[in-house]
């Protein structure tokens, strides 16, 4: 299949530099005073800080950052649309704020998925915030299988039609979409079983406490990057609040 | 199982090789009425390289899983002892270093590095140790590339080197390989056992191969184990050499017949790919020959399949079928790739790889069933079809059983089955004889050659260099 579906080691950019722990950090951030506000200055304010960090993910052509963030944009436009069209109150201000506030919360997130490394995230997870490793690096070995599932999806639907089962119409095709669920699922926790048990024989889980051979360090630019992640949103948030557009959701908007 | 007492969980496992013995060992699994094993006596010493054979179905993977200890506890009765450097097998799993059939389920890391580090961090080993072992893991396996290459880059034959790598590392006292070469093309396998034999020639582990393809690995073990399928094990003296699976094989002659497809330049290139998955090709499908592409992995031999068998439209060029194959479709077309399902499948047979990926019912007659029935043939006929069918593959038995309940031997010949329900005039195979043993083997090749001598046109993908010399009337080398 196409390379675009592996899950490979990202490529090194200067964000990459960030410990995973302090970009999620951030994004918890991020998503609070978003989520917080509904007007217009705190998010257009929040995601133009996002946009200077793109060059910093490696998304600085615009066909990456089109690939990578497109339905994103299409769920923003939709929201901010559909706002100034059923809402009486909502004025085009209010849909462009709603837009965003999509785009604002979701940039961290192609951010992180673009300049950390799976491998990385587990390291730092497990680490620093004791998530258990048995969770982190079961799901990471679980994602790995995951670009194998579009390839046997193709395959499953081609065996359909060499047994002379074609879907014509909407209804036979979900039909048949349901039979190719099923062939996966099978599949699927074949080679998940598979997978455990080469784990278990590599001594995965058993008792013995786990050291990590990469580590993960926590640096001072990782504390620098989440305090600017808050002097930036309480910048856009006294910046709102002073031109008196500010409209926190708790307050009743 | 023995008494042996349990270990303190902490204490370090000693170091080097270990023993193997069983002693009357019987094994059944949960909910079955017969034994997988019954009678096996077995004394292995510690260092020793030992291949396990036998045809499928005679107990080798249970074998397997009892050694490696991953039998399921609940349930599974065990007659007789097996011990482990003179520990029950699930106790000794700290000694054990194992390599499976496929390569794409036991990688866990997205790095080569990290992965074979990952079995030294799961034992607690300080990271200061961790690096060097590493190093000396890959490169014992002969490992072509560093710590830093992405596992989703490399080959079949590479990734199981590095699950090599990955057990090494650990300085298992058992090393067992479990047919650890059936997935790979030729190359890929001659690479995995000359690293099996470099990184284990100094005998620090005990090594255990279990294969039904027995030949290939007599080079670089010291004793050759059957499984016998009634019960018990043989051990074989030094010089064995099994019978060749060709051996006496007498297929039926075919008449020649026209040309049924060609290929003209067509080649395929997947959306968003840079490289195409086959370039322009040339190829000709006759009825009563049996073509065979061949060429390594990643040549392209199964899309080119794919469009022959009409599932894919070539990118470029074209594919075609004769007016005789193409007499009866709708608006006459001649390209396969624009047929209807239903009219495909009473032209041309396709089996896959992987069986199960193509098994759509509950029961073994409704499988078979299924092709005619979506063809246009009435209920009645075929049933009839599908009885006939199960008696000639020996099924009869399993007529009401779920495919996916039975063995890998019988899902192959099955998926073949049901591509030759609807007596299509050409059968695309893909890869057909893939891990089959010499019984499944040479019954599958019977059973092509009987298609072959009634006119139909065999096209097989295939690495299977014997399956070239006995059916193969042309050849086609990709790559």
């Amino acid at each position: 299949m196409t390379a675009s579906f592996a899950l490979g080691p990202v490529a090194d950019v200067p964000l990459s530099r960030i410990n995973p722990v302090a970009q999620l950090a951030a994004l918890a951030v991020v998503t609070v005073v978003l989520l917080s506000s509904l007007d217009v200055v705190t998010p257009a304010v929040v995601v133009a800080a996002e946009l200077c960090l793109l060059p910093a993910a490696g998304l600085s052509r615009p066909v990456d950052l089109l690939r990578r963030t497109w339905p994103v944009l299409v769920g923003a436009g939709s929201v901010g649309l559909v706002n100034v069209l059923l809402s009486a109150e909502a004025g085009p201000l209010t849909g462009i704020g709603l837009a965003l506030r999509v785009v604002g919360l979701a940039l961290p997130g192609v951010l992180l998925v673009a300049s950390t490394d799976p491998v990385r995230l587990a390291d730092a997870l497990t680490v620093h915030w004791r998530v258990s490793t048995r969770f982190a690096y079961g799901a990471l070995a679980a994602l790995r299988l995951a670009p194998l599932l579009v390839a046997e999806f193709e395959a499953a639907r081609l065996a359909r039609r060499t047994r002379g089962v074609e879907a014509r119409g909407p209804l036979a095709r979900a039909r048949l979409l349901g039979g190719v669920g099923f062939t996966l699922l099978v599949g699927a926790v074949r080679r998940g079983s598979r997978l455990a048990t080469a784990m278990d024989a590599r001594g995965f889980d058993s008792g013995v406490p786990r050291t990590n051979a990469r580590g993960s360090t926590l640096h001072r630019r990782d504390a620098v990057f989440v305090a600017a992640t808050v002097a930036v949103c309480a910048a856009a948030l006294t910046l709102s609040i002073g031109l008196g557009t500010w409209d926190p959701v708790f307050v009743g908007g | 199982m023995t008494s042996t007492g349990r270990l303190p969980a902490r204490a370090a496992p000693a170091a080097g090789p270990v023993a193997v013995a069983a002693r009357g060992l019987g094994i059944r699994h949960p909910s079955r009425r017969a034994w997988a094993l019954t009678g096996v006596d077995l004394a292995i010493e510690p260092g020793e390289r030992v291949l396990l054979t036998g045809p499928s179905g005679a107990g080798k993977s249970t074998l397997l899983a009892a050694l490696a200890g991953i039998l399921d506890a609940e349930g599974t009765e065990v007659a007789g002892e097996l011990t482990v450097g003179g520990r029950p097998p699930r106790a000794a799993r700290d000694r054990l270093g194992l390599l499976a059939q496929d390569p794409d389920s036991q990688l866990v890391m997205t790095r080569a590095g990290d992965d074979v580090a990952f079995g030294l961090e799961n034992a607690g080993l300080p990271p200061g140790l961790i690096w060097p072992r590493v190093d000396e893991a890959l490169a014992a396996v002969g490992f072509p590339h560093g710590r830093e290459r992405p596992t989703s880059a490399l080959s079949g034959g590479e990734k199981q080197r590095l699950v090599l790598a990955g057990a090494l590392a650990r300085r298992p006292g058992l090393l067992l390989l479990d047919e650890p070469t059936a997935q790979l093309d030729p190359e890929g396998a001659a690479l995995v056992r000359e690293a099996v034999a470099r990184s284990t020639a100094g005998r620090e582990a005990t090594v255990v191969v279990v294969d039904h393809d027995a030949a290939p690995w007599l080079p670089l073990v010291d004793r050759v184990v059957e499984v016998v399928a009634g019960g018990g094990v043989v051990e074989h003296g030094p010089g064995w050499r099994p019978v060749p699976r060709s051996a006496g094989l007498a297929l039926p002659p075919a008449p020649d017949g026209p040309v049924l497809l060609t290929a003209a330049r067509a080649g395929y290139t997947y959306r968003g790919a840079h490289r195409p998955a086959l370039p322009p090709t040339d190829a000709t499908v006759r009825g009563g020959r049996a073509l065979a592409v061949t060429g390594r992995n990643g040549a392209g031999k199964s899309t080119l399949a794919l469009l022959l068998a009409g599932l894919r439209r070539p990118t470029t060029g074209r594919v075609e079928a004769a007016a005789e194959l193409a007499a009866g479709v709708r608006g006459d077309r001649r390209e396969p790739g624009r047929w209807r399902a239903g009219e495909l499948v009473s032209r041309i047979g396709t089996v896959f790889q992987h069986p199960e990926q193509q098994f759509l019912t509950g029961r073994l007659c409704d499988e078979l069933a299924l092709g005619p029935l979506r063809s246009g043939e009435g209920a009645s006929a075929a049933r009839a079809t599908a009885g006939q069918l199960l008696e000639r593959l020996g099924l009869t038995a399993y007529a009401e059983a779920n495919p996916y309940t039975l063995s890998g031997g019988q899902q192959r010949r099955l998926s073949v089955a049901t591509a030759l329900a609807t007596s299509p005039r050409v059968l695309v195979l893909d890869e057909p004889t893939f891990g089959q043993d010499a019984a499944t083997w040479r019954e599958l090749v019977a059973l092509l050659a009987e298609q072959r001598a009634r006119g139909c046109a065999v096209v097989a993908v295939t690495h299977d260099a014997d399956l070239v010399s006995v059916l193969a009337d042309d050849r086609l080398e990709l790559g």
